[in-house]
């Protein structure tokens, strides 16, 4: 419990919308396949930061919207969403003590965790296998971490976000 | 997790969340309004900007392109006539035209490894999943969920696709399956001795009661005879432009046609999948028969 009343809530939800804008945002054909998972990233960041505030719901509600802005399986985002927020509340005490390459080392992990639930779905569904290239995001993902966490914390401490 | 569990089986299986989607599609709607904005505003400029010089160039070739197409629809409103007349003595019904309605593509990427579309049409229009999508060149796909203002459609090459098609050269009946590549769609059930050659037109042959019949679907591109296998290996590709169109027809399929009134007509709320798969079974069975 904290003793502190919570506020910029509107600054988490705008967050949210724009990594959601950046989820469907056209990109040319090469660049698709190469789009970076925004959602994951800015809930794994909220999940750190905010634990109190942001957690395993949240990231079922941020999944379902991305389940309806892609047009995959109703239930498949917002259940590895969930288990990214679940793992990252989890263990939020110690990622938060890592130096930043370590950080970006859990994220990528957490990530990769992310799409292979996504890949086993698909694949219990009866969806063909995947290229290589297809866990390019998480790499990207951890490659853009660091300057994600420095915008994000920047904003949350712009707006005193608590 | 398990409500997740639950969502996602009930999604695959039974098709009843479609009025859930089509609720929550309502509260996605202003972010892809949002991700809609850039392409509007620099559409907008580019019409109103556009020299006068440009304009009237581009005016005129529209109406040599008209001009043109006047002179074969002269053509073909004569040959409809004549195919009506010739199905009268058949003792069949005809029906030529059907409804249709422009829809645009909304700018937005879904799943890359899905061939998934939005459009800007939904069920406020009439849309219903499983109704067919058309381009100016060929068949497009078909409405997987309808929301209420905009709607999502599986292109003919998603890897869940099938479509009942038929040889326009011969009338060999069978079924295009998607490739989950965009430029080719795979014809898996033909046998070795069937007269197909690359450089053939595929058109729909309305089995199945989704799609209308005599739609150009593809054109075979290879033909592969192996001798071990019971099938040739047939690849297609398909006529529709189907990652650079910008608009997409949308049809509702006229009442009967020769080819649906042999088949007992599936009703509308049946789920794509299962009406493909009847398709298959369909053309399977007349396979049989073929030579």
């Amino acid at each position: 419990m904290t003793l502190v009343r919570h506020h910029g809530g509107a600054v988490i939800l705008f967050t949210f919308i724009v990594a959601l804008v950046l989820t469907i945002i056209p990109l040319p054909e090469w660049g698709r396949y190469l789009r970076p998972d925004w959602a994951g990233l800015v809930l794994i960041y909220w999940c750190l930061a905010l634990p109190d505030r942001v957690g395993v719901s949240s990231g079922w509600l941020l999944g379902l919207a991305v389940d309806l802005l892609t047009g995959s399986l109703l239930g498949q985002h917002a259940m590895s969403m969930a288990l990214v927020a679940y793992l990252t509340l989890k263990f939020h005490q110690r990622v938060r003590l890592f130096p930043i390459w370590q950080q970006a080392l859990t994220v990528l992990v957490l990530l990769m965790l992310h799409q292979l639930l996504a890949l086993w779905i698909s694949r219990m569904i009866g969806r063909p296998g995947v290229p290589w290239f297809f866990w390019a995001p998480s790499l990207l993902g951890m490659l853009i971490w660091p300057p994600v966490y420095a915008a994000l914390r920047t904003l949350r401490r712009g707006f005193r976000v608590v | 997790m398990a409500l997740s569990a639950v969502l996602m089986v009930m999604d695959h299986k039974y098709r009843s969340l479609e009025t859930v989607r089509a609720t929550l599609s309502m509260v996605i709607y202003p972010i892809q309004m949002l991700v809609e904005v850039p392409s509007t505003v620099s559409d907008w400029f580019s019409e109103s900007l556009a020299t006068r010089r440009h304009l009237q160039e581009e005016n005129d070739s529209l109406r040599t392109k008209l001009f043109m197409q006047k002179v074969q629809m002269q053509k073909l409103s004569a040959l409809e006539a004549e195919n009506i007349r010739l199905r009268e003595l058949l003792d069949s019904s005809f029906e030529v035209g059907e409804k249709v309605l422009i829809a645009e593509l909304l700018s937005v990427n879904l799943d890359p490894y899905q061939h998934q579309i939005l459009i800007n049409k939904g069920q406020l229009d009439g849309i219903y999943p499983g109704q067919p999508l058309l381009d100016a060149d060929g068949v497009f796909g078909q409405i997987v969920h309808a929301g209420p203002y905009t709607s999502t459609a599986v292109l003919i090459t998603d890897t869940s696709h099938a479509i009942p098609i038929q040889v326009n050269r011969n009338g060999l009946r069978t079924i295009a399956l998607g490739s989950g590549t965009i430029n080719r769609l795979d014809l898996p059930y033909i046998p070795n001795n069937a007269d197909v050659k690359a450089g053939d037109l595929l058109v729909t042959s309305g089995l199945g009661g989704h799609f209308p019949p005599g739609y150009p679907v593809a054109v075979v591109s290879a033909v592969q005879h192996d001798p071990g296998r019971t099938f040739s290996r047939v690849a297609a590709t398909p006529l529709a432009h189907l990652n650079r169109s910008r608009e997409v027809l949308l049809v509702w399929p006229g009442k009967t046609s020769i080819l649906e009134a042999v088949e007992p007509p599936p009703g509308e709320e049946v789920p794509a999948a299962g009406a493909d798969a009847d398709a298959r079974d369909a053309a399977a069975k007349s396979m049989e028969v073929t030579p």
